[in-house]
This record gives structure tokens, C-alpha cells and sequence, in this order.
């Protein structure tokens, strides 16, 4: 077992390599000068040899070659660079936004979990039951309903509602405060996005548990189970469960590594300062170092995460485990 | 002694797309207490979901037994609530499937498997199911019961994870043991091997066995009673010399016909049965056997024949032209 997660964890560097060059090459591509943006900011005239000068400063006048090279250069001895457009080491720009969508990533996918898997078993247990049509149909309008639309329509709602019980209108604060720190501060401010986040995700991980479900409780070994006398409850937790839920376990995967980078239109409803909206700024900005470190970040994460599914699976299944 | 399992006028019926289907359409069967009972049938015949039904085991919706008695050991199995059921299934009738690549849970131990089985029946604890688990291994003869007991179903052979499925079978000491084409999906040296073992523990031990096959060999070997079934209904019945020596159907006669024999020359020519299974959604009032019946009569289409007694013993076959196959099937042979 150590083998191969050693053996996976090199194989990842060819993976980030390969992402490292990608991201290099797209932001290159995109029209546009960090430098200008910078200086022209208020549409005014810039001088050419001060672009020259922060080209300069910024490396930017190497030949593209020796700027990859140093890019990769930089990551391998875990130097990732200061930002091109505030001056401040990535690094310290990153642990700035990661807390919150880290947060709201954990909590939705805790959300998903612990909704999907009990309502998708029961769903297909009771299959074609009015049970099964409710939960079937939440799940429907889950995955149809856009995140940012629930967000809007939460928001909304939480702003009459405390308009109407307390005649002051309420929003959630915008400025991120760890857990530990003021919970309370903290909860009110990322329990609505997480709800909304992961009632999208319970939606989609509610239908594979249900037609996994299904799918398993045809099985002949749950036939054996049954000829065995044994107690229905037995059967779905100890027979059916463990092998319906090797294909959630990868799409819960999947949809948390997507959460880290990827909720930039939630994160803009509700106002948070997380991952994904940082990497649109830089996008915006030009900000290259910023960009590329965003980037290599989600792909770790990514490849973190599919390492953590594999070894799962391997505990979930013998027939990986023993092969 | 009353037969320790009877069943009575037993009708199972599937509700599909394509209509009504009569699976099961009133078979009526004794077993003994420590018989061996053979049922044989081509696939769609129904002696699977039979055999299935005996332990209400048919999914339903779609399956549903529909009428009939199912009398083992006095009570009968249809009137019994769903909790009584489970306490009969694993502990008075065991179960061999006929697939031991899928019937054996691949997440699960071979240990865990037989161990449930004792806890949920004899409250077993872990150390006793543990011993427990041991000897049946080594009753079902697997060497290094010890190891196995720990070892996932995939890395057994097919042949012995069907052992395993025996030992499963046998764990609570059952009376009848209902084997569903257990060696169907193995291969020819291991299925004779695993035919012999249930044929002597079910000897050793006492139990009864149901064997369910479409294969004629198994049933002249180790079977005391044949039933036949076709199209859902037992076409004849009787002892297995009987049936063997002096079969009184169209369909028993063109069943061993169809069996290689290797006391006949290479280049004889098989005989297979004609045509196909009938739809069970499209069947008449006659026979159902007719549209592949070489000595089909106008009086087959309509009405069907009912099971009767032909000779002695309790040999019956259900043809209006039984008396007159014997000259023919000897004839023709």
C-alpha cells in the first residue's frame, strides 16, 4: 500500500508538469499586459519606458523559454513567486482566500453526504413509491436549480424575513472570521452558500447512491443474503452499501476538488473572498504568478484528492486491494 | 410420517411488459425427509422460480405466488409472516445458487459470510461462529480452512467458493437443502466433484435435497424422484428408473435423446429437442408441448392433459398419448 501511494505521488509530477505548461501557455495567450493594466488603471496616459522598467522588474522581458524555466524552477524549491499586481508573496495571497472556500467546500460536501446517502438508499428501496417520487424529484430540481439563483433567492429570503420579525433587514457579514474564532460570525456567513452549494452536490450524489443502489440490490450475492434469513437492514448496510457506494465515493471526490477552485459565481453572490473569484482577478489582472500558482493549486488538489478516492476504493474493495 | 416438504397446486405469476406470465402454473411435488428430488427443465421452464418460490424469495412486484400450499414440516410457508419466513430461510432450508462467481458478496470474508448465517439463527458469538465456520470448511472439503476463512470470494476457484456456498447452505443444520443448478456454470471434472460431496453430506447428515438441472446425467446419478417441467407445469413424474427406462412424455423422450451418449457411435447424430420454449404470455388451452411434439393429435389443441397415473409407483405424465409412445419411442430408437 505505501508502494503505491509513493508510486501514485510520482506520477503526479509529470501530471503537474503537464498543467504547469498549459497554464503558462494560456496566460500568455490572453491579450493584455499586467503592467499597463497596473499603471493605466484610471485611463491614463502610460509611458513606454516605465512599462519597459516593471517588464523588467517583473522578468517579463525574458525570453518566454527561460520565464517557464524559472517558473518551474521556482515550484520544485516551493519558492511560488509574489503577485504581479499587489506586490505580496502568492503564498500569503492564497492563505488569505483558501480558509473560506476550504470551509464552505468541507461543510458542503458534509451537507451532501449526509443528505445524499441515506435519501438515495431509501429512495431505491422503496423504489417507485411516493417516497421515491419526492426524493427523486428534490433531486431533479437540485441538479436543474443554478447555485447562484439559490443563493440569490436565500438571500432574499433571509433579508425579509429578519425585515419582517425584527424590522431590521439582515445579511450575512462579508468579512471571514475563522471558526474557531467566532463561530457564530463564521456560520452565518458560510452556512447559507455551503446549503446552497451542497444541495446541488447532495442532488447529483442522491441519484448515482439511488441507481447504485438499484443496481446492487439485483445482485445475486443479495439474493444469497436473503436465502440466508438474514435481517433486511443487515442486508442493505452490510451487503448492499459497501458495494453501492464505490461509485459515490468517486463523484463526491470529483465535486470536492471542483468546490476548491471552482465556485466563483457563488462565491460572488455571497460576496466571499474564496479561491475561485481571486483566480478570476488574477485572469484579469494579468497577474501571471498569481494565475499559474491558483492553477497548480486546484491540480494538487485534484490529484490529491483522486490519490485519497483510490485508497478508499482499496479499502472498499478486496479484489483492488489483493490485485 | 408426513412428507417433510409438500407442495400443492403452486401457481407463480410475473407481471411484465408483455403481459401476464405464468411461471409457475400449478406444480404439486412431495420430498421426503432425506430425499433427493430431481426437478428438470429447459431455461424458461420454470423450475428456478419453483424452486425460489418455496422460500418466497420471487421479487415482487414484478413475481407474486398467486395460489397453492407450500407445506414444510406441517406449516404452511405462505401463511407465515415475513419475520417467520427469515427465521425459516438459512436455518430449516439452505440455498445453493447456481452462480458461485456472483453469489458470493465480493467485499465480504469467506469467514464473515458463514459466521452471519450462525449469528443470525443461533445467536452464535465470535469465537464459537469462528469454530463453527472452521469445521464446515473442512466438512466441505476445503484444506486450509483456517486461511480461506479470511480470504475474499475472488480468490477462490469456482469450484470452491460453490463448496463455500455448501457450507453456507449446511451451516444451521437445515433439513432441505435446494440446490438451483449448482454446477451449471462449472466445469465438467470440478461439477462431478461437487454433485459427490452434496450427495454424501446430504446422506451423511440427513438433509433432503431439491436438485434443480436441466442436465439428465446429474439426475440419474444422484436423484431418487424426477419431475419434469415444461412451460411451468410438471409434464411427468416419477422415479428415476422411471423416467430413465420408461419415460411416458414427448418431451422426457426428447429430452434423453438429446443427451450425448458415449455408448453409441461418435458419428450418431444428436437428436436435439425442436423448436423453442413456448412464449408462457401466448399460451392456449391445449397442451403447451404441441408445437414441438412429433405425435401431437388433434385432441392436444384442445384441451391440456392433465397429469396421470401411467403404470405403477406413482409414475405420471401428463399426455393424452402416453400409452401409445411406448411403441413409438421404441420404434423410433
Amino acid at each position: 500500500m505505501h508502494r503505491y501511494i509513493v508510486t501514485r505521488l510520482l506520477l503526479a509530477v509529470p501530471t503537474l508538469a503537464g498543467a504547469a505548461a498549459l497554464v503558462f501557455i494560456l496566460m500568455r495567450l490572453i491579450p493584455g499586459d499586467v503592467c499597463v493594466i497596473r499603471m493605466g488603471a484610471g485611463g491614463a496616459h502610460v509611458d513606454q519606458s516605465m512599462v519597459d522598467l516593471c517588464h523588467q522588474q517583473l522578468g517579463l522581458d525574458k525570453p518566454m523559454i527561460l520565464q517557464f524555466l524559472n517558473f518551474l524552477w521556482s515550484y520544485v524549491t516551493f519558492d511560488f513567486g509574489t503577485s504581479m499586481w499587489s506586490g505580496n508573496p502568492v503564498t500569503h495571497e492564497i492563505a488569505l482566500r483558501l480558509p473560506v472556500s476550504l470551509e464552505v467546500a468541507i461543510m458542503a460536501t458534509v451537507i451532501a453526504i449526509v443528505i445524499a446517502i441515506p435519501l438515495g438508499t431509501i429512495s431505491a428501496l422503496k423504489e417507485n413509491t411516493w417516497l421515491d417520487h419526492v426524493v427523486r424529484v428534490t433531486a431533479i430540481a437540485g441538479i436543474a436549480t443554478p447555485s447562484f439563483w439559490l443563493g440569490i433567492m436565500s438571500l432574499i429570503l433571509v433579508l425579509n424575513i429578519s425585515a419582517m420579525t425584527s424590522g431590521k433587514p439582515w445579511m450575512p457579514p462579508i468579512d471571514y472570521v475563522p471558526l474557531w474564532q467566532d463561530p457564530i460570525r463564521n456560520l452565518s456567513m458560510v452556512l447559507l452558500p455551503a446549503i446552497t452549494v451542497g444541495y446541488r452536490y447532495s442532488a447529483v450524489t442522491m441519484r448515482l447512491t439511488r441507481s447504485a443502489m438499484l443496481e446492487v440490490m439485483r445482485e445475486d450475492y443479495i439474493r444469497t443474503a436473503r436465502a440466508k434469513g438474514l435481517l433486511e437492514q443487515i442486508i442493505v448496510n452490510r451487503h448492499a452499501l459497501k458495494n453501492a457506494l464505490l461509485p459515490v465515493v468517486t463523484l463526491i471526490g470529483i465535486e470536492f476538488a471542483f468546490l476548491i477552485g471552482g465556485l466563483v459565481i457563488t462565491e460572488q453572490v455571497f460576496n466571499l473572498n474564496g479561491i475561485g473569484r481571486l483566480l478570476v482577478q488574477a485572469v484579469q489582472n494579468q497577474d501571471n504568478v498569481l494565475a499559474q500558482a491558483l492553477v497548480m493549486l486546484v491540480v494538487a488538489v485534484f490529484v490529491v484528492t483522486n490519490l485519497v478516492i483510490d485508497v478508499l476504493y482499496a479499502w472498499l474493495d478486496p479484489r483492488i486491494r489483493f490485485s | 410420517m408426513p412428507p417433510l416438504l409438500e407442495v400443492k397446486g403452486l401457481h407463480t405469476e410475473f407481471r411484465t411488459g408483455a403481459g401476464l406470465v405464468r411461471a409457475v402454473d400449478g406444480i404439486s411435488y412431495t420430498v421426503e425427509h432425506g430425499e433427493t428430488v430431481a426437478i428438470v427443465g429447459e431455461s424458461g421452464s420454470g423450475k428456478s422460480v419453483g424452486a425460489l418460490s418455496i422460500l418466497r424469495l420471487i421479487p415482487d412486484p414484478p413475481g407474486r405466488i398467486t395460489d397453492g400450499e407450500i407445506l414444510f414440516n406441517g406449516y404452511d410457508l405462505r401463511r407465515l409472516s415475513e419475520p417467520e419466513m427469515r427465521e425459516i430461510r438459512g436455518r430449516d432450508i439452505g440455498m445453493v445458487f447456481q452462480e458461485p462467481m456472483t453469489s458470493l458478496n465480493p467485499v465480504l470474508t469467506i469467514g464473515r459470510q458463514i459466521t452471519e448465517v450462525l449469528e443470525q439463527h443461533q445467536g452464535a458469538d465470535g469465537s464459537a461462529a469462528q469454530r463453527r465456520a472452521l469445521e464446515l470448511l473442512d466438512l466441505v472439503g476445503i484444506a486450509d480452512a483456517g486461511r480461506r476463512l479470511r480470504q475474499y470470494p475472488h480468490q477462490l476457484s469456482g469450484g470452491m467458493r460453490q463448496r463455500v456456498m455448501i457450507a453456507i447452505a449446511l451451516a444451521c443444520s437445515p433439513k432441505l437443502i435446494i440446490a438451483d443448478e449448482p454446477t451449471t456454470a462449472l466445469d465438467v471434472t470440478i461439477q462431478a466433484q461437487i454433485l459427490e460431496l452434496m450427495k454424501s453430506l446430504t446422506l451423511k447428515l440427513n438433509v433432503a435435497l431439491i436438485v434443480i438441472t436441466h442436465n439428465l446425467g446429474v439426475v440419474a446419478r444422484y436423484a431418487s424422484r424426477v419431475n419434469v417441467m415444461y412451460a411451468g407445469r410438471i409434464v411427468e413424474a416419477g422415479s428415476a428408473e422411471d423416467i430413465y427406462h420408461d419415460p411416458r412424455h414427448p418431451y422426457t423422450i426428447a429430452l434423453l435423446k438429446s443427451v450425448p451418449r458415449l455408448d453409441q457411435p461418435r458419428r450418431a447424430r444428436l437428436d436435439p429437442v425442436d423448436g423453442q420454449p413456448p412464449d408462457l404470455t401466448k399460451l392456449d388451452g391445449g397442451c403447451s408441448f404441441r408445437p414441438r411434439c412429433r405425435y401431437a393429435v388433434e385432441q392436444c389443441s384442445q384441451a391440456r392433459p392433465p397429469l396421470a397415473s401411467v403404470g405403477g409407483g406413482g409414475h405420471t405424465a401428463a399426455c393424452f398419448r402416453s400409452a401409445d409412445l411406448v411403441a413409438a419411442r421404441d420404434v423410433a430408437a
